[in-house]
């Protein structure tokens, strides 16, 4: 078993931009991320011998355009967690001595969907059988919250606390400069803001951008030297669960969260009470509870209550999604890069809305409706 | 509910079953004969809980009971908006996704756990979809 810290994140960088860009293609967004995370980790294409991505750009497009030569590579494509998965592989790969320098690059033209994701799934398929014909746009926002009125029946959660997520959000993205969206919002306005899909409105919504991530791993002995801090990897975590938001198990826990953050846990050898900081990946308001009962923080049920409490506000014991998250900073369809990003500069210490004292990160993943999950745990701190 | 112009769905050579089912009104399920029968859902020709493929067809009951929905007001092609899209719990355990018909599409009409029955739907001559409605008679 690898031994918690022996592999590090020594360059991270989004793109130069998020929001709309118009002048970048979904390959431009992935080269324009790599290129800031080598220039970030003062490396070039040649010091690169593993690379790892997912989108429409398979690590053929990417290695290529970005003149790599690897002998390592990585296309697990699960949706928006496949990064905290490339993560977990490129950390396995360099600790077996497959290769030493992993690039992990993330590229989305969302909102300007240039050369980017085509959306529908064929007809033939699962979710094109017995899904499509019923569920019309058949679009994220009318497939993930689909658990959602189960879990309010189940928990008596109300609409009102599930206001209080992009709310609080909202207070950590007023921080970020970065964030898109930044002006204060309550409850009532959640609340009358538009219907997209009941029971969510449209500041339960994430974002739809354009943007992208990469990431640099290397192993814990060449990570000092290094220019930045190094992020050393404790443990990670992966499952799967339904490819189809229907035939999830249970309307209330997500197995595939359980499963992965369970076995991060296990691995980094660390317990709750160890975490200085929270990144769950809210595509969704409900995203946030789901991922602190299934990562055990809080009981089946209780993690409404927990954030209308203000446990993870600004000055809140718990720090959750402190860029302002998908509801508030951006969100490319596959944001689990993101929330990456935003581990390693808590743990650098160089984020807009710094928690002070982190030492220990940890960063939960959701790919398509509930379908997978990944999970990863971090500190600036190598054990 | 103007179904015709919606996303067609593909029958393939492990599914076939369920839409010939469908065409002939009835709603088909399929369980192992080898290790306890738990009746089981999407279509596929082997037993997810064991791996055998000693498996048999079966027609269900087309009661049901509401599981969860949203309800989406925006305009798509083969719907007129609001409309719910459902999860439904079929009497013999497997659930799935399905719209809600011959009802108020508002959280006041749709309660969870309200009783339902299936309502086959003709989209063209291959296919028909199964939606649900309110029960009309008392669950058994």
């Amino acid at each position: 078993m690898i031994k918690p810290g022996s592999i590090a994140i020594v360059g991270a960088a989004e793109t130069t931009e998020l929001g709309k860009i118009p002048h970048l293609s979904e390959i431009g967004l992935h080269a324009d991320a790599a290129l800031n995370a080598m220039k970030d980790a003062g490396l070039g294409p040649k010091d690169i011998d593993g690379i790892a991505c997912v989108g429409l750009s398979r690590p053929q497009m990417i290695s290529h355009y970005l003149g790599l030569t690897p002998k390592w590579v990585d296309g697990t494509g699960i949706g928006g967690c496949s990064f905290m998965l490339h993560v977990r592989h490129a950390a396995a790969a360099i600790h077996a001595g497959y290769c030493s320098t992993v690039l992990i690059t993330h590229g989305e033209s969302g909102r300007s969907r240039i050369a980017t994701m085509p959306r529908p799934p064929e007809p033939g398929t699962l979710a094109g059988q017995f899904e499509m014909p019923f569920s019309g746009r058949y679009d994220p926002p009318t497939l993930f919250p689909m658990p959602v009125l189960r879990y309010m029946k189940t928990y008596g959660v109300t609409h009102e606390q599930l206001a209080m997520v992009p709310v609080i959000q909202r207070e950590w993205a007023a921080k970020n400069p970065r964030a898109l969206y930044r002006d204060p919002i309550t409850v009532e306005d959640v609340l009358n803001s538009r219907m997209i899909a009941y029971p969510f409105r449209i500041l339960q919504c994430c974002l739809v951008t354009d943007g992208g991530g990469a990431l640099i791993l290397t192993s814990a002995e060449r990570a000092k030297d290094f220019p930045q801090r190094p992020v050393y990897i404790l443990g990670t975590g992966e499952s799967l669960e339904s490819p189809i938001v229907s035939q999830m198990e249970d309307y209330t826990s997500s197995r595939a969260f359980r499963v992965a953050g369970a076995e991060a846990f296990r691995m980094a050898g660390i317990k709750h009470a160890d975490v200085d900081h929270l990144m769950i990946y809210d595509a969704f308001a409900h995203l946030p509870l789901f991922g602190l009962e299934d990562l055990g923080f809080v009981e089946r049920g209780a993690a409404a209550q927990f954030i209308w409490e203000r446990n993870t506000a600004p000055g809140g014991k718990l720090p959750l999604n402190t860029n302002g998250g998908g509801l508030s900073y951006t969100h490319t369809g596959m944001y689990g890069m993101f929330a990456l990003q935003e581990s390693v500069r808590q743990l650098r210490g160089t984020a807009p809305a710094q928690v002070p004292g982190v030492e220990v990160s940890v960063c939960h993943g959701v790919g398509g409706m509930f379908a997978a999950s990944g999970t990863v745990v971090m500190s600036n701190e190598r054990p | 509910m103007s179904a015709t112009n919606r996303p067609r769905p593909q029958p393939t050579p492990e599914t076939e079953h369920f839409w010939e089912g469908t065409r002939a009104g009835e709603l088909r399920l399929q369980r192992c004969v080898e290790c306890g029968g738990k009746p089981y859902f999407p279509p596929r020709p082997f037993c997810p809980h064991c791996g055998s493929r000693a498996v048999e067809v079966f027609r269900a009951s087309g009661r049901a009971r509401l599981y969860s929905y949203v309800i989406d007001p925006r305009p798509a092609p083969g719907f007129e908006p609001p409309y719910s899209i459902a999860v439904v719990e079929l009497e013999e355990g497997p659930r799935m996704m399905t719209n809600i018909v011959d009802c108020p599409q508002t959280p006041e009409a749709l309660q969870l756990d309200m009783p339902l029955e299936v309502a086959f739907t003709k989209l063209d001559d291959e296919i028909t979809l199964p939606l649900f409605r309110p029960a009309t008679e008392a669950p058994r």
